[in-house]
This record gives structure tokens, C-alpha cells and sequence, in this order.
């Protein structure tokens, strides 16, 4: 059964407050969708919206060519996984599992729940409580019992919201290993990036109500096209100034008396005034003097350095008093600049991204969840 | 040490207001008439046959006494469920609102309410005649009646029964409810599977506060019933304060203290070791 999930301008409103305004949205069948973005963006009442939990205001929800706007939740072909698990407290894992098989009066409910159980590798904990059970073994048991009822969709909820880090990076693998070796499509929601950009194909960024950004990881974190997305999907310094000429396919943006080139195809404005960026981790960090440095270069003095470890992170100021980060990958941490130091940073002009010059260059930053 | 001396006021309170009343209860059960009248008093005895007498003599009040408990706690949780179950779920910011106003009949006296229902119900009043005009009533009256008995208990006890409901019900998480329905459960199957055996403690509180008090009572029986609705409650009471026949009197409350036990006990132990969380 061909069952991409297919959102057609869903709008849900709460009095005057419109939490999903109007989304477009399609999931092919059998990906690993990411809806992402800061609480209160709406990616938990669209979810919702399509598990049947939360009525639309107006709008429409298909799976395959069936709408399924109007069933009530207890006949829609999809499941979710909630946030906190849900799981019933006065049910055995077994039954926990069961549930949904036995209200379908699905034969067969002891192999098909055995088998469940190895999938998610808790074959010896069918007759406890989930009381009984540990964080990590409770977000299984959620897992197994949407997934046995083979949705033609698998709704996430954060669910990892309630694990700690380490816990989380292993479920997250494990998430992406069930998905696969099961091959059904999963909107999972989350507002960790990292979380978002490991597991999923395709990641949607929210931000009030709305789609920002959508694509693959790697295009999205690469080339976002908004500086709410530079700023939430990972770091980013974003720099306002004026595009004054154009060389080989680049075009030359002077900010502050700075030139800095930035690719045609990643500018969305071709002249005027522009907002440009870069992502931290692309910025070489060098003693003023060196001369082999990638093209885009500015001179700054650094305000903070902090050693953590895999990298150095950087806290500068430009010339034209505007903080800036930078991470140095610590392949070689002989010296590390000290605040207070001269420095010049240096790089790639296909590493520059160009935005629309009336963005907010603080929106997303006070949601972003920090990396580690 | 410093702890032991903590729980002597617990430790003297239940001796002194639970051991020794109920030791001297019992002795008084078993005392025998000093002379051939009531009045001349009694002295201590082993006189067994006072327990077999008074059974003997009141059986019917005592059956009577657990029947219409029984059926007054039955009505009390049909009613109470809904309301428990609006004020926990539904009510959002009417909540404490709801909650006053299921406590707000204990501020006026137990007896006055009972007494008002007396008018209500009197065959004069608006509720009979309106019966009496649709033929419903087979007895043309309300009062007087085992239906007026097993009415008040159930009005007097209700808020008995709301309150450990509404606090188990309300404990419930609402996401439950939607994780019943995601998994195909209907509305009513989810009450089923989830809703109700998660507020069985509730239950088993409600039935237990109301089936206790309710077949002690004796005010109902002689304000709204007639003298073939007496439960043990009135016989116990006439025996102490009117008869004055302690012997007798103490032996029937020691004996409905313990049969009332039995009841808590097999029903506590039936319901209670379902699987509760």
C-alpha cells in the first residue's frame, strides 16, 4: 500500500493563538522525518493532529489516497510513541504490548508479541510492570507497542525527552535500526537538532507554526535559508552588509569595509544590502601574518577561548565590534590563542551562505538547544 | 529510644479510646441482670446467651442494615462516577469550584438535611404529588417507605464516595486515555481497560467510607422510614438510650462490629489484590 503522509494546509488555532498555521507537508512512505523546532513552534499539534488526538481547524490529513481528516483516533492506521511513554501502569509489558492487537481482535497476539519483544530486545521482561522498568527499557516497550500494530505511520513524541545523554545517543541508534529494519515511516518530533540531523532523511524546521526549512540534514544545516534556521539547526555568525560587485560567480559583500565573496546560487538577494554567513566550525583561527588562508579573511581579537576537548571554541570580536565564534578542530592544540590576542580568520567563500537582509539575525537563538 | 517515646500519645489514644471501650463493650455484652427488671441493674458475667438472643430477636434489622447499606452504596458509586470523573477530567478551572460544592452540604447538620428531605418527600409536597399524578408511586407515598431509607443513605453518604473517586481518578494521567484511543480502543473500551481498573482504589475507598457509616446509620430509618425499615443502627440505639438494656445493646454492636468486619475484609481482599498499581 502506497501511504505517503500528505498534510494540505493543516491550521489548528487555540482561540487567537494559531499554533500550525497552513502547513504543506509530504512524508513519502518508509522515511525517517524530523519535525524540528523550539517548544511552541507546533511540531507536537501537528503531530497530534495526525494521530487523531487533536481536531484540526481547518485543513486535511491523507494517507495514500485516503483522507483521514475526520476518523477519530481509534481508527486511524498510525501510532504514536508519547512523550513520557504513556505505557499503563496497571498492565504487564505483555499487555502493554497486546493492547492494540487485542482491541483488533488480531489472532495470533502471543507469537506476534514475542516477537516484538525480541525485536526491541526485552524477550525477558514480558510479565513485569513498566513501573518495574528502567528509562531506556520503558521507551522500548512504547516503541514495541506502536510498532506491533504495523502503522502505516509511527508518530514520535520526543521520546527520548526523558532519557539522559548517553541513553539517548544509544536509543537514537537504536530507533534508526528499528526503522530500517522495519521500513516504516516515522515522523518523529524533537527540538534537539542533533537528534533531529542523526537519525532523520528528511528534516523539517518549525518555528511559529510554520515550515522554515526542509530537506536532508546536510542541505539544511549547509544551506539555511533563514537565520532562524542558521541560528537553531547548530552556531552560526550572521553579518549584515552591501553586495558592491560581482566576480566569477561570486558576489563581493562589503561588511563594514570587509569584502567577503559568497557564492550567486547561495545569495537570495543580488544586490543591496545582504546578510551573509558562516557556521563556527568553518572559520580557521590563525596568528595574524599567515598568508595561506582561505579568501574570505577577517582580523579579530579574541574575547574568550575555552579548550573543551575536541575542539577550541573561540569567541572573537571584529573590527566593527561584533562577536563572532569560531571552533578549531584540536588536531594539534600547541597553541591555543589566549584573550586579548590578535588572530586573523579565514575561510572558504563556498562555506558562505547569503540571506534575505531584512532577517532577524537573533531569531531561533534563544530556543536553540546548545551543542555539547 | 527518642522515637518509641513519640508514638506513646498514638500508642495511649488507641488504647484508651479503642482497647479498653471495646473490652468493656464486650464485658458489658456479657453481664446478666442482678434482679428480675431492668432497672435493678447488672453484674458481671459469661452470659453468651445474651448474643444469641439479641440475633435471635433482631435478625431482620441486622439483614435489613446491610441490604440497604449495600444498595445505598451501589446507587452512591452509579452517581458518584460521573461526577467524580467530570471533576477530575473535565471540569479544568470549575475543578475546586465542584469540589466545594460536594463537600458544601456537610456545613449544614446531618439531622437538618435529613429532616428537610422529610419535607420534600412528604406527601403533600411537590416531588410526590408530581409522581402520584404520572401513577408512578405503587405506595401513593415516598416517606416512610424503604425507598425513602435507602434514598437519605445514599444522599448523606455520597460525598463518601465522591471523594476517594475523584482522588484516584484524578491521579489518572489523561495521556493514558489517548494512548487506549491511539491503540484502537474505543471510547467506552478505554474506560474499560484503563480508566476503571486504574481508579479501582478509589472504588474500594468510596465503597468502604460510604458501606461502613451507612450501615451503622440509624438517623435515616427513623426520620424517612417507617417501623419495618428499622436497621440495627435504631435497634442499638434504642436498646442503649431508650431500654437501657446494656447487655443486649453491646452485644449487638459487637456483633455488627464484626460481621461489618468480615464484609471489609472479603471484599478489601477481593477487590484489592486485582492488579493495582
Amino acid at each position: 500500500m502506497a501511504a505517503d503522509l500528505n498534510l494540505q494546509r493543516l491550521t489548528r488555532e487555540f482561540g487567537e493563538h494559531t499554533a500550525v498555521d497552513h502547513i504543506d507537508l509530504i512524508v513519502p512512505q518508509g522515511t525517517f522525518f524530523a519535525l524540528l523546532g523550539p517548544s511552541g513552534c507546533g511540531k507536537t499539534t501537528t503531530l497530534r493532529m495526525v494521530a487523531g488526538l487533536e481536531e484540526p481547524t481547518s485543513g486535511h490529513i491523507r494517507l495514500g489516497d485516503r483522507d483521514i481528516t475526520d476518523l477519530p483516533a481509534y481508527r486511524r492506521p498510525v501510532n504514536t510513541v508519547f512523550q513520557n511513554y504513556a505505557l499503563f501502569p496497571h498492565l504487564d509489558v505483555f499487555d502493554n504490548v497486546a493492547f492494540g492487537l487485542k482491541r483488533r481482535k488480531v489472532a495470533d497476539v502471543k507469537k506476534k508479541v514475542s516477537e516484538m519483544l525480541e525485536l526491541v530486545e526485552l524477550g525477558k521482561m514480558a510479565d513485569r510492570k513498566p513501573g518495574q522498568l528502567s528509562g531506556g527499557q520503558q521507551q522500548r516497550v512504547a516503541v514495541a507497542r506502536a510498532l506491533i500494530n504495523e502503522p502505516a505511520v509511527l508518530l514520535l513524541d520526543e521520546p527520548l525527552g526523558a532519557l539522559d545523554l548517553k541513553l539517548r545517543r544509544q536509543m537514537q541508534i537504536e530507533l534508526k535500526r528499528i526503522q530500517i529494519e522495519v521500513g516504516t515511516t516515522f515522523v518523529h518530533v524533537t527540538h534537539d537538532q542533533e537528534e533531529a540531523m542523526s537519525m532523520a532523511d528528511t528534516v523539517a524546521v518549525m518555528n511559529l507554526g510554520k515550515i522554515e526549512q526542509m530537506g536532508d540534514p546536510i542541505s539544511v544545516y549547509e544551506h539555511p535559508k533563514t537565520a532562524f534556521v542558521a541560528n537553531f539547526l547548530g552556531q552560526a555568525n550572521l553579518l549584515k552588509g552591501d553586495i558592491v560587485g560581482e566576480e566569477n560567480d561570486h558576489l563581493v559583500v562589503d561588511v563594514h569595509g570587509v569584502k567577503f565573496s559568497v557564492p550567486r546560487s547561495e545569495a537570495p538577494v543580488h544586490d543591496g544590502r545582504i546578510v551573509i554567513g558562516v557556521r563556527p566550525e568553518k572559520i580557521t583561527v590563525v596568528d595574524p601574518g599567515v598568508t595561506t588562508l582561505p579568501k574570505n579573511q577577517v582580523a579579530a581579537t579574541v574575547i574568550d577561548s575555552s579548550f573543551i576537548g575536541v575542539s577550541t571554541q573561540y569567541l572573537v570580536e571584529s573590527p566593527w565590534g561584533q562577536p563572532m565564534i569560531a571552533f578549531e578542530q584540536n588536531r594539534d592544540p600547541t597553541d591555543v590563542a589566549r584573550p586579548g590576542d590578535p588572530v586573523l580568520l579565514g575561510w572558504e567563500p563556498r562555506h558562505t551562505f547569503g540571506l534575505d537582509p531584512d532577517e532577524d539575525l537573533k531569531a531561533g537563538l534563544q530556543e536553540s538547544v546548545p551543542a555539547l | 529510644m527518642i522515637p518509641y517515646l513519640l508514638i506513646l500519645p498514638g500508642l495511649a489514644w488507641i488504647l484508651f479510646f479503642f482497647l479498653v471501650p471495646l473490652l468493656s463493650l464486650v464485658a458489658t455484652s456479657l453481664q446478666k441482670r442482678a434482679g428480675t427488671s431492668l432497672s435493678e441493674g447488672f453484674v458481671p458475667a459469661l452470659q453468651f446467651s445474651n448474643y444469641t438472643s439479641a440475633l435471635g430477636e433482631y435478625f431482620p434489622q441486622f439483614i435489613r442494615a446491610f441490604l440497604y447499606a449495600g444498595i445505598a452504596t451501589a446507587l452512591a458509586l452509579v452517581i458518584a462516577y460521573p461526577i467524580a470523573y467530570y471533576i477530575a477530567f473535565k471540569a479544568t478551572k470549575y475543578k475546586y469550584l465542584m469540589l466545594v460544592l460536594v463537600i458544601a452540604p456537610f456545613f449544614a447538620s446531618f439531622l437538618l438535611r435529613t429532616n428537610a428531605w422529610k419535607t420534600i418527600l412528604s406527601a403533600d409536597g411537590f416531588v410526590v404529588e408530581t409522581l402520584n399524578a404520572l401513577s408512578l408511586l405503587p405506595e401513593d407515598r415516598i416517606l416512610n417507605t424503604s425507598v425513602a431509607v435507602i434514598f437519605g443513605l445514599t444522599y448523606n453518604f455520597l460525598p463518601f464516595m465522591i471523594l476517594p473517586l475523584y482522588a484516584s481518578l484524578d491521579r489518572i494521567d489523561p495521556r493514558l486515555v489517548e494512548a487506549a484511543s491511539d491503540l484502537y480502543a474505543s471510547p467506552a473500551t478505554g474506560f474499560w481497560r484503563v480508566v476503571w481498573p486504574l481508579s479501582m482504589p478509589g472504588v474500594l475507598g468510596g465503597v468502604v467510607l460510604t458501606f461502613i457509616p451507612a450501615s451503622g446509620d440509624y438517623i435515616n430509618a427513623q426520620l424517612l422510614g417507617s417501623t419495618n425499615d428499622k436497621m440495627i443502627g435504631n435497634v442499638i440505639q434504642a436498646q442503649f438510650i431508650v431500654l437501657r438494656d446494656y447487655p443486649i445493646a453491646s452485644a449487638l454492636s459487637a456483633m455488627f462490629m464484626f460481621v461489618l468486619l468480615i464484609i471489609i475484609v472479603t471484599y478489601i481482599r477481593r477487590v484489592g489484590t486485582r492488579q493495582l498499581v
